[in-house]
């Protein structure tokens, strides 16, 4: 049965779902396999489709086309209380004419699982919340509230846990706490989690797999690092972190790199981190991966060097300074620079920006500003 | 900045809005209290106290004096106890009936129809508009169409659903029929207003934790509805008890469906029996509010309020 009582998490997959709405389609063409057991973040603005894709897989919302399976079970057609998973609720949806013990021991209840209060006492253990077991969920605070829904969803042992923007209706504090609290349990119970969200950082920090949603799509998919190193579209560089973007014809083409010609600066990237080889490419970098000189550098063909430019803003954010850099032809840099006391660098100065060619990343595609 | 004002504010300046509060607190339920005291206490008392009434010492009839007869209240309950258990089983059957019909109705417009919100309006101005014409015409209306020798009963007997000596006006089914329909609205809108709150997520909550669309019909939705379904009762069954007008002879009723209502407006208006209709009076309302405290205790309504 669809509802058995499952110990380790089952995996996802989505073959070819698609979901209109009346007026607009949410979900284009989605093929998607999540791994049991790994926990695993739907990034995206709000409006991408990531909360309609994780409807789909709880069965609230039905698929225009395309098949689910949990598990290697096609559950495209069966209800929400036939699929083996569970939901914490962006607004936590706990029932407000029971207690915190009765909403946890709900699922279980349906299911007539044996002793369902001592297991939901049990859930509220690991959530640290048995001590207000009989509190109606009004009376408990947001976070309070966040980790009864978490509790209520994990008594369970749902194949699959989704949890839609679960944090983001608390503070930064209980955020970080709730985040690592999350990671923990997902690791103790070994349970198959998928998480929507809108925080970048949330989704890195905490999933091992990032997909990055946009418009119904998915941009890109991967490890945390794998994504944030090697972006594949401008909207990837742009959403996930920040981004300096170079636009150019390509002019030289090496064995190894590409090199783009900007108002006289000339930008390389390695082939291997490019996403096409001719034509108009964007090339980019990440603000911390490059420097700052107050003089032209001598710079090998390993390096980028572009500049001169005036500083026009700098940002002091504690760990870092971050540097804004109008240059002549290409436009404002950022860049970031550990915070270790010793920047002279002040504003108006005129700056050389560097950067390893190694650092580079070549998009696929051109911001929307740019013309073919 | 404004928190810190804010709440020094309240601590500071403590005193002098407070006496001021209570002066403008009674002002304003000065008008309040005068009404209760004029049109709610007085009548009360002057019930009571004609209820216990004895008639004159002439022995005109419609002449009563003051006497201290709780021997009235005996009288009119052994003679009129069957009016009594009329009138409550007919209110019973006819909010149980008004329940069956309006919550449905109140979660087509509530819940299903929060799509649409001009066909939500629009249904709910159905619900209101009988209001515009005289409840005392509708309810004539009916009789008209429901009498001996209207298309209706000529078929339900033809279809020999009615016996061919059967008739509708004056039985129970009439009646509990013309109250049922007169007081749906009041049992549809306090259901509306606590459907239109409920917060559909719970039920996706629920049908996510594995309840069956049934289950969390019972579980979730039902409960949380609770004090529209109280409301909703108590807003048909307290005046369907005291109703007179569609158990009365002259509308949908009989001799054979008389109520309490009906019992005291003739001895009120005909016998002119006061001590008697009084002490009626005010055992139906005791009796209903027996009943409600009751109903509100057991429902364990405030829990939700």
């Amino acid at each position: 049965m669809a509802t058995e009582f499952v110990a380790r998490g089952s995996d996802l997959e989505l073959v070819g779902i698609r979901k209109e709405f009346p007026g607009f389609t949410a979900i284009e063409n989605l093929d998607l396999h999540i791994p049991a057991g790994e926990f695993f973040a739907l990034l995206g603005p709000s409006g991408c489709g990531k909360t309609t894709t994780l409807r789909l897989v709880a069965g609230l919302e039905a698929p225009t086309a395309g098949k689910l399976l949990i598990g290697g079970k096609d559950v495209t057609s069966t209800k929400p209380h036939e699929r083996p998973v569970n939901t914490v609720f962006q607004s936590y949806a706990l029932f407000p004419h029971m207690s915190v013990l009765e909403n946890v021991a709900f699922g279980l209840r349906q299911r007539k699982v044996e002793d369902p209060l001592k297991k939901a006492t049990e859930a509220l253990e690991l959530v640290q919340l048995a001590h207000l077991a009989q509190r109606r969920p009004q009376q408990l605070s947001g976070g309070q509230q966040q980790r009864v829904a978490l509790a209520r969803a994990l008594v369970n042992r749902p194949s699959l846990l989704l949890l839609d923007e679960p944090l983001g209706a608390l503070d930064l504090k209980l955020r970080r706490e709730m985040q690592i609290e999350l990671k923990a349990i997902q690791m103790e119970v070994g349970l198959t989690f998928l998480h929507v969200t809108h925080d970048q950082e949330e989704a890195m920090d905490m999933a091992d797999t990032v997909a990055v949603m946009n418009k119904g799509r998915i941009e890109q998919m991967g490890a945390p690092e794998a994504l944030y190193d090697r972006p594949h579209t401008v909207f990837v560089a742009k959403f996930l972190g920040q981004s300096n973007l170079f636009i150019g014809d390509i002019v030289e083409s090496s064995a190894s790199s590409l090199s783009i010609n900007v108002a006289g600066n000339k930008i390389s990237v390695p082939k291997d981190r490019a996403e096409k080889h001719e034509g108009k490419i964007a090339i980019g970098v990440r603000p911390e991966k490059a420097d700052l000189h107050q003089s032209k550098p001598a710079v090998s063909s390993n390096d980028n060097l572009i500049g001169p430019g005036e500083v026009l803003d700098i940002r002091f954010t504690g760990v870092s300074n971050q540097f804004l850099v109008e240059i002549p032809g290409i436009g404002q840099v950022t860049v970031f620079e550990q915070n270790e006391g010793n920047s002279t660098v002040a504003l108006g100065d005129q700056v050389y920006v560097t950067w390893q060619v190694a650092h580079s990343f070549g998009l696929a595609d051109l911001p929307d500003s740019v013309e073919e | 900045m404004a928190f810190a004002a804010f709440s020094s504010g309240s601590k500071t300046d403590y005193k002098a809005p407070r006496k001021q509060s209570v002066i403008v607190a009674m002002s304003l339920l000065l008008p309040g209290m005068v009404y209760l005291a004029l049109f709610f206490i007085t009548p009360l008392m002057s019930l009571v106290v004609t209820s216990l009434e004895v008639p004159d010492a002439s022995g005109e009839i419609g002449r009563y004096q003051y006497g201290f007869e709780i021997a009235n209240y005996w009288t009119v309950i052994e003679t009129y106890w069957p009016h009594i258990i009329r009138s409550f089983t007919y209110a019973l059957v006819a909010t149980i009936l008004s329940l069956l019909i309006s919550y449905p109705l109140a979660y087509f417009i509530g819940i299903r129809a929060r799509k649409w919100p001009l066909i939500q309006k629009l249904a709910l101005a159905l619900v209101i508009a009988p209001f515009f014409i005289s409840f005392l015409l509708r309810t004539f209306a009916w009789k008209q169409l429901f009498s001996n020798e209207s298309w209706i009963v000529t078929t339900l007997q033809e279809w020999h659903i009615l016996a061919p000596d059967q008739y509708l006006v004056g039985t129970d089914f009439m009646v509990i029929f013309g109250l049922t329909y007169n007081f749906i609205p009041f049992m549809t809108l306090p259901l509306y207003t606590s459907l239109e709150r409920l917060d559909l997520r719970l039920l996706e909550a629920g049908s996510d934790l594995y309840a069956t669309p049934a289950k969390v019909f019972r579980k979730v939705t039902l409960p949380i509805t609770m004090p529209g379904i109280i409301s909703g009762t108590l807003m048909t069954f307290i005046p369907i008890a005291g109703d007179y007008i569609n158990a009365s002879r002259d509308f949908l009723g009989s001799s054979d469906t008389q109520m309490i209502g009906n019992v005291v407006e003739s001895n009120f208006l005909r016998i002119n029996d006061y001590p008697a209709a009084s002490a009626l009076s005010v055992l139906l309302m005791a009796a209903i509010l027996a009943l409600v405290v009751f109903y509100v205790r057991r429902s364990g309504t405030e829990d939700l309020l």
